[in-house]
């Protein structure tokens, strides 16, 4: 597996989640956010997927099955918090994880570097909604920790190291769990209980094995694309 | 009582100098009533134009055809967010607050522009959007930013350099549509078809039928009349069309050498009423939408004000 394709598909499905947002956001300035956040992940995922080919074509002609992305990130919106949940244990992760490459020297490190700026500004903006989430009302709260259990079981596979991504994954693992450990903490909400991850999803979107939601969504990013083979936009 | 009107009378003076210098007024200078209440009319209906403005071309992002295209709109989208920030902040300095406004455009007692209540049904539609909508709003916000009002003019300036670039990739899309396949061509021109008329409808109602008009041109907030702007709008756009090698759906546009325009058919005032009056194609959908993401975003709104009281923060 091509470790470009595995990390550009991370961003290429978290961006189009986040697009479904546009003009449904809680305030106006969350309309920028998340456009903004969008759109940066939408251009890492450029970078990533030239490197393994053309990107079009990957991002419009692959099918299901051939996606790499974690299953996390495919996951549907639902409320806000459940979007902000899905943002801290990704970003958290995607910064932990592009400081590493960042400071090697693989072919990630010139995109990790650049990538890095952007990703402090997500993992940002999600931990202050945790933040102002669960320690704001006694309804927030209870919406952001349900956020984060029902996504708890997708965080497992994040771990699972992928092919040709020099990186210690183990380390990636408990410092990830430290940094959520502490921001979960200082919002007032618990971690999570109950299986990282089972069986059958660990490391299942990187296999090309995802869940149902992932079908439709793909279906509506690809109709157009597919619709005129050939065609140049 | 003779004093005060003394007063107001050299308050008006000053006011009526600094006009006719044309010099900005701001934020803490004296300004008829009326001048205010007509500015906050006419810029919380700027701001909500652009937030509504999102809906009909973010119903394109989740399926634009090409990763760059699909960049380009989030881009967009997100100016246009921005764009309804810097116009919230530009109303309140005349002492309305958002909230309340928001208010008024969710139960219809503030309006939007009109060609927001067209739907997007092709990708095409995102062009002709970029092309034609911000063709014709840049033609009618240039003369603005030289309005009288200085925090309006500001954002203005602010505003349509970021609208004519996004008239360019509108333009820029089109194109490649147009050389594009033969389907795609036809995608193009149909798109062209629907949004030709409501692009000259939002220059407003013909000279001798707009309410406002007259008094701010007084007050320097408007600069050019509806139909001069309009002439001015299909004047730039047709050979623009016959470079995209697209056609203009009016049998009656031709050039005009003694005017030096080109004449061009009747407008459907009809259907420019039926649409502000809410009873255009999306009217009810776009409202709907955007109070429904007010009211689902209540409790967010709440925790962080609930979180910014508890920890001294500033309110987001």
């Amino acid at each position: 597996m091509s470790a470009a394709i595995a990390l550009g598909d991370d961003a290429l499905v978290l961006s189009q989640r986040l697009g479904e947002w546009a003009g449904h956001a809680p305030v106006l300035e969350e309309e920028v956010a998340l456009a903004n956040i969008a759109l940066d992940l939408l251009g890492q995922a450029r970078v990533l997927l030239s490197m393994a080919g053309d990107e079009d074509e990957l991002a419009y002609l692959r099918e299901e099955r051939a996606f790499r992305n974690l299953q996390l990130v495919e996951q549907p919106n639902g409320d806000f918090a459940q979007t902000i949940a899905r943002q801290l244990y990704f970003s958290t992760y995607q910064e932990l994880l592009y400081e590493q490459l960042a400071d090697g020297d693989s072919e990630f490190a010139p995109l990790a570097a650049k990538a890095l700026k952007e990703v402090v500004y997500h993992r940002d903006h999600a931990e202050h909604w945790t933040l102002r989430l669960g320690d704001g009302t006694a309804h927030s709260r209870e919406r952001m920790q349900l956020g984060l259990n029902t996504l708890w079981r997708y965080t497992g596979e994040l771990f699972e190291p992928i092919e040709g991504c020099p990186a210690d994954w183990t380390l990636l693992r408990s410092r990830w769990q430290a940094r959520i450990g502490s921001i979960l903490e200082r919002a007032t909400l618990a971690l999570p209980e109950g299986a990282r991850h089972t069986a059958w999803a660990a490391g299942g979107g990187r296999q090309g094995v995802h869940t149902e939601p992932f079908g439709r969504m793909l279906a509506e990013m690809q109709h157009l694309h597919r619709s005129h083979p050939g065609a140049t936009w | 009582m003779t004093t005060m009107a003394a007063d107001a009378g050299a308050y008006e003076a000053v006011f009526d100098a600094a006009l006719a210098a044309d010099e900005r007024i701001e934020p803490r200078d004296w300004m008829p009533d009326e001048y205010r209440t007509s500015l906050i009319r006419q810029i919380a209906q700027h701001a909500h134009s652009e937030i509504i403005g999102i809906q009909p071309e973010a119903n394109w992002i989740t399926r634009a055809p090409s990763l760059r295209r699909k960049a380009i709109l989030m881009a967009k989208v997100q100016d246009e967010a921005g764009h309804g920030l810097y116009l919230y902040s530009a109303v309140e300095t005349l002492g309305a607050r958002r909230e309340d406004l928001l208010d008024k455009l969710h139960t219809g007692r503030q309006k939007y522009s009109s060609i927001f209540n067209y739907p997007t049904l092709t990708w095409a539609d995102v062009g002709a959007i970029g092309w034609l909508v911000d063709g014709a709003a840049i033609t009618n916000q240039v003369p603005l930013c030289r309005c009288s009002y200085g925090p309006y003019a500001r954002a203005m300036v602010r505003i349509c350099k970021e609208e004519s670039f996004h008239q360019r990739q509108g333009y820029e899309l089109l194109l490649a549509l147009s050389r594009g396949t033969e389907a795609q061509r036809a995608m193009a021109q149909d798109a062209v078809d629907r949004w030709w008329w409501p692009s000259l409808m939002m220059f407003g109602p013909p000279d001798d039928e707009s309410a406002h008009s007259a008094q701010s041109m007084a007050w320097k907030i408007k600069r050019h009349s509806n139909d001069e702007l309009r002439q001015r709008f299909v004047d730039i756009c047709v050979p623009q069309a016959e470079s995209l090698g697209l056609t203009l759906p009016d049998p009656e546009l031709r050039w005009n050498e003694e005017r030096g325009h080109y004449d061009f058919g009747p407008i459907d005032w009809a259907e420019f009423r039926e649409v502000l009056r809410g009873n255009g194609p999306c009217n009810a959908q776009r409202i709907s939408q955007r109070r429904r993401a007010h009211e689902e975003g209540a409790w967010v709104r709440e925790a962080a004000a609930a979180y910014a009281a508890k920890h001294g923060e500033a309110r987001s």
